[in-house]
């Protein structure tokens, strides 16, 4: 066991954990943030997408130990009071159906909005390329993105 | 099918009042015995307390609504669609409507299952009629306080009026509703007047959703729950010899590590460590039964197909005539391989095993079944077991079995200690209970330009199709049909899997018909059409597929893909199907990049009767049209030596966005009764790509996932 301490949307944390303990599951079960999911464990469903520095990255993957001195955001530090405006954009829409994986989803489109705040449809679509949708609500998920774009530009 | 059917059911039978302490009205139902047509209730309910029923409307004295909804949300949109229907009838804005997952308690909820597409259509005549019985309680109460006679008021919007212009809120009237008799022969109102159905609503966990909050079995957590690991036999047909616990003992944070049947539990003070924990046993393994394998699965399947041991399913006329006297016969055999459902969320459940009662919490669609088993399991009455249903992160048909909550019972019994268990994806993929493997052999006879005999086969693992399935089109309309069935039994477990059997005899049977209009020499949609034309619809009372209402869902789909006018490279495939009493059409748009298909759009006509809620309803068919073409390329599980041979997603491939058609979603507009949206897009949509993909090629494909068939296709091209 050892000691971290962490930036976690805009808070100072600490927590103890195994050094390979993933960031994921020190989110949820030691932090109680559970908004970010677990899906498969080795990078390929994106479920777990949370920003590390403001860059999407994938939770399950990431172990205690190189956390260094990141700040953490994750699905519950995304907006304060008022939605973000990917999660306004998921509202209007619609866009889940079950859910799950919705919250890695609008992790990955607002991490890639930052760095690209007006793409095209391909670009949209290559940038949520590594995230599952099992329901498959990717027409939806498409258009909020574009939808996002527009709110933000 | 009628809309304003009156049910023979009282009221009294399954509506109680109550006036609650702080103010306001509480209306509880009997939804599962209610949302049976002519349903007979199953005890006495004039003898029911109040706590027995199982659904409720409450009504507080600002007049804000809140509906607890019983049944188990999967993503299919229940959880929103039906209250919309007591709302619009009990007549309140949706806005004052605020929506929960209905009091948990096995004991209550007798009937909750999620499946088969049913929500919606048995609940349509109940939720409707309760809304509007509390409707009519609430204009009686405002007609006794004015002292007017209740035929004189009306109500909207929440609000009650007189001929003499006073209103009254339904706040100011919910305590003494309370105390009113039950009104009987109410009556609903018509389709023009609909204000909630037929606009659409949003998900109502969207907030929860997408700033996410705790909702999924997953999230769930309590005091000194400990999270569990399973160890499981890596291959079906395998049993436990012996364990060494040494190591996964030493894990930080492990705690216990117990064997239960031929499992052994890993609990520890956190999910990783479990995990951990489980990795580090060293676990010897003996073979038990037999560890199959795909390819004697396939043998054994052919040889069902080539025997004679069949079981018939369904025999019109006389195939064997009609095969003899025809000018051209047509045969087919079309494989489809087993399926892991893949639910986002895994497999999990909770439960904590106590002297005074065994409380369990997680996504399960069957909550009512599940806990009679556990109770059986631990040797506990079912008056002990307290049920709590999640959100669940998809089903897909998965969580209909319950083995995993069985598990959580089991190790809460053994260790005395709250546990949630929580499968990896590993775990997840490689338990058990897939689609089975199956195979379809079809053959057709065509004399005189005509198909005079049509013959399907059907040799599956495990089990068949069932129901009313061998009665489905084209049944009624050849005249000499027959349909037959066999299995053979494998110890990997199987089950139902979204739109069961006919998630692939759909493909089979519609990539089949496209051949028979190229030997007929006609299009496609027209063989279709002129087949439907043989069905009489209410003749056959064992069919209950609409020829009329097929014919005018294929018509919406032509009308709105352009079907026959595709220019640019655009190589277009049709399929119709009926599944769970909703009839589908749909039109597969592709181009061809490097040899490969692009599936760029598809045009889906569906005819549901009303939508209820058109958001939810485009949401299911956008899913299920893109899962079937998804599954129909790429779905591929195999065995060797009884172990899966992929158990994560790194080799199992899912549908992912760049491979997305764009889903165009038209509705047959109608005033009949609704009918489900979770499954019936699934299945023609691996048919109608199939298609698209032999009218650009030549190729017929024949088996499931495709991408095998068009690799080779490529491999062919570049030898």
């Amino acid at each position: 066991m050892a000691s971290y301490s962490l930036k976690i949307n805009g808070k100072n944390v600490s927590f103890e954990a195994d050094s390979d303990t993933p960031l994921l599951w020190v989110l949820r079960d030691e932090l109680n943030l559970v908004g970010t999911k677990y899906g498969c464990g080795i990078g390929q469903c994106g479920s777990c997408t949370v920003h590390v520095d403001g860059v999407a990255t994938r939770s399950c993957l990431l172990p205690a130990s190189r956390l260094g001195e990141s700040e953490i955001t994750t699905i519950e530090g995304l907006s304060d009071d008022k939605l973000h405006p990917v999660q306004e954009a998921w509202k209007e829409l619609d866009v889940p159906q079950c859910g799950y994986c919705q919250s890695g989803q609008i992790m990955t489109a607002s991490s890639f909005l930052k760095q690209n705040p007006n793409p095209n449809t391909e670009a949209i679509r290559n940038a949520m390329h590594g995230n599952l949708c099992r329901c498959a609500s990717y027409n939806r998920i498409e258009k909020a993105v574009a939808l996002a774009a527009k709110k933000m530009s | 099918m009628k809309n304003q059917k009156k049910t023979t059911f009282s009221r009294r039978n399954f509506i109680r009042t109550s006036a609650l302490a702080g103010g306001g009205l509480l209306i509880g139902f009997n939804f599962f015995n209610s949302c049976k047509e002519a349903a007979v209730p199953a005890v006495d309910v004039s003898k029911l307390n109040f706590n027995d029923f199982n659904a409720f409307i409450k009504i507080a004295d600002n007049g804000y609504v809140t509906i607890f909804s019983p049944n188990p949300e999967i993503g299919q949109g229940v959880k929103t669609s039906m209250p919309m229907l007591i709302a619009e009838e009990l007549d309140v804005p949706w806005e004052h409507v605020t929506v929960a997952q209905g009091a948990l308690d096995t004991n209550n909820f007798t009937r909750q299952v999620a499946g088969g597409s049913q929500s919606i259509r048995f609940g349509w005549d109940a939720l409707r009629q309760t809304g509007a019985t509390a409707k009519q309680m609430l204009i009686n109460a405002a007609a006794i306080k004015w002292g007017v006679d209740p035929s004189s008021c009306s109500a909207s919007n929440g609000i009650i009026k007189n001929a003499n212009g006073d209103e009254l809120g339904y706040g100011a009237v919910v305590n003494e509703a309370a105390s009113l008799e039950i009104p009987e022969n109410i009556t609903l109102k018509s389709p023009k007047d609909y204000k909630i159905i037929g606009k659409d609503a949003i998900n109502v966990d969207i907030d929860k959703i997408i700033t996410g909050q705790p909702l999924f079995g997953l999230d769930y957590t309590a005091e000194g729950m400990k999270f569990v690991s399973v160890s499981r036999p890596p291959a079906f047909g395998q049993k436990i010899s012996s364990f060494d616990a040494t190591e996964a003992k030493a894990v930080n944070g492990v705690s216990d590590i117990v064997q239960f049947g031929d499992k052994i539990a890993v609990l520890a003070s956190n999910t990783w460590a479990a995990m951990k924990g489980k990795k580090a046993l060293k676990v010897e393994w003996k073979t038990d039964e037999k560890l199959e394998s795909t390819t004697e699965h396939d043998k054994k399947l052919n040889a069902i197909l080539d025997g004679k041991d069949l079981d018939v399913r369904r025999e019109d006329g006389n195939v064997k005539i009609a095969f003899a006297e025809a000018d051209r016969v047509l045969e087919r055999t079309y494989e489809s391989p087993f399926l892991p459902h893949n639910c986002m969320e895994p497999m999990n459940f909770y439960a904590n095993v106590t002297e005074a009662k065994v409380h369990l919490v997680g996504p399960i669609q069957t909550p009512a079944g599940t806990a009679k088993r556990i109770a059986t399991l631990i040797d506990r009455n079912e008056e002990d077991i307290h049920l709590e249903m999640t959100r669940m992160g998809g089903g897909f048909g998965r969580r209909l079995y319950g083995d995993f909550a069985l598990e959580a019972a089991e190790i809460s019994n053994i260790t005395k200690q709250p546990v949630k268990v929580v499968f990896s994806r590993e775990d997840d993929m490689a338990a058990g209970i897939y689609r089975p493997a199956i195979k379809y052999r079809i053959k057709a006879s065509i004399k005189d330009g005509k198909i005079t005999g049509y013959h399907l086969k059907e040799a599956a693992i495990n089990s068949n199709m069932y129901g009313l399935i061998p009665n489905f089109f084209p049944a009624g309309a050849i005249e000499n049909y027959k349909v037959e069935s066999g299995n053979y039994k494998s110890n990997i477990t199987t089950g139902a899997w979204r739109a069961p059997y006919t998630n692939f005899l759909a493909y089979a049977e519609q990539s089949f018909f496209d051949e028979l209009a190229e030997a007929l020499s006609m299009d496609p949609v027209q063989l279709r059409l002129d087949l439907l034309k043989n069905v009489k619809d209410g003749e056959d009372k064992s069919i209950d597929y609409s020829a009329e209402r097929m014919t005018n869902t294929i018509n919406l789909a032509v009308e709105k893909s352009n079907w026959g006018n595709s220019t640019n490279g655009v190589y277009q495939g049709f399929s119709a199907y009926y599944s769970h009493n909703t009839h589908v059409a749909e039109v597969v748009d592709i181009t061809m990049k490097n040899g490969q298909p692009y599936v760029e759009k598809v045009t889906v006509a569906v005819d549901c009767g009303i939508v209820v809620n058109p958001t939810g309803a485009k949401n299911q068919i956008e899913g299920g049209v893109i899962d079937g073409i998804g599954h129909a390329m790429y779905g591929d599980f195999s065995f060797e030596e009884g172990k899966p041979q992929d158990v994560n997603f790194n080799t199992y491939r899912l549908i992912r966005m760049k491979e997305t058609p764009i889903v165009e979603t038209y509705f047959v507009e109608n005033e009949l009764s609704p009918t489900g949206l979770g499954e019936p897009g699934l299945p023609p949509a691996g048919g109608a790509l199939a298609n698209a993909i032999k009218a650009a090629t030549g190729q017929i494909i024949t088996k499931q996932p495709f991408i095998k068939s068009l690799r080779d296709r490529k491999t062919d091209l570049n030898s």
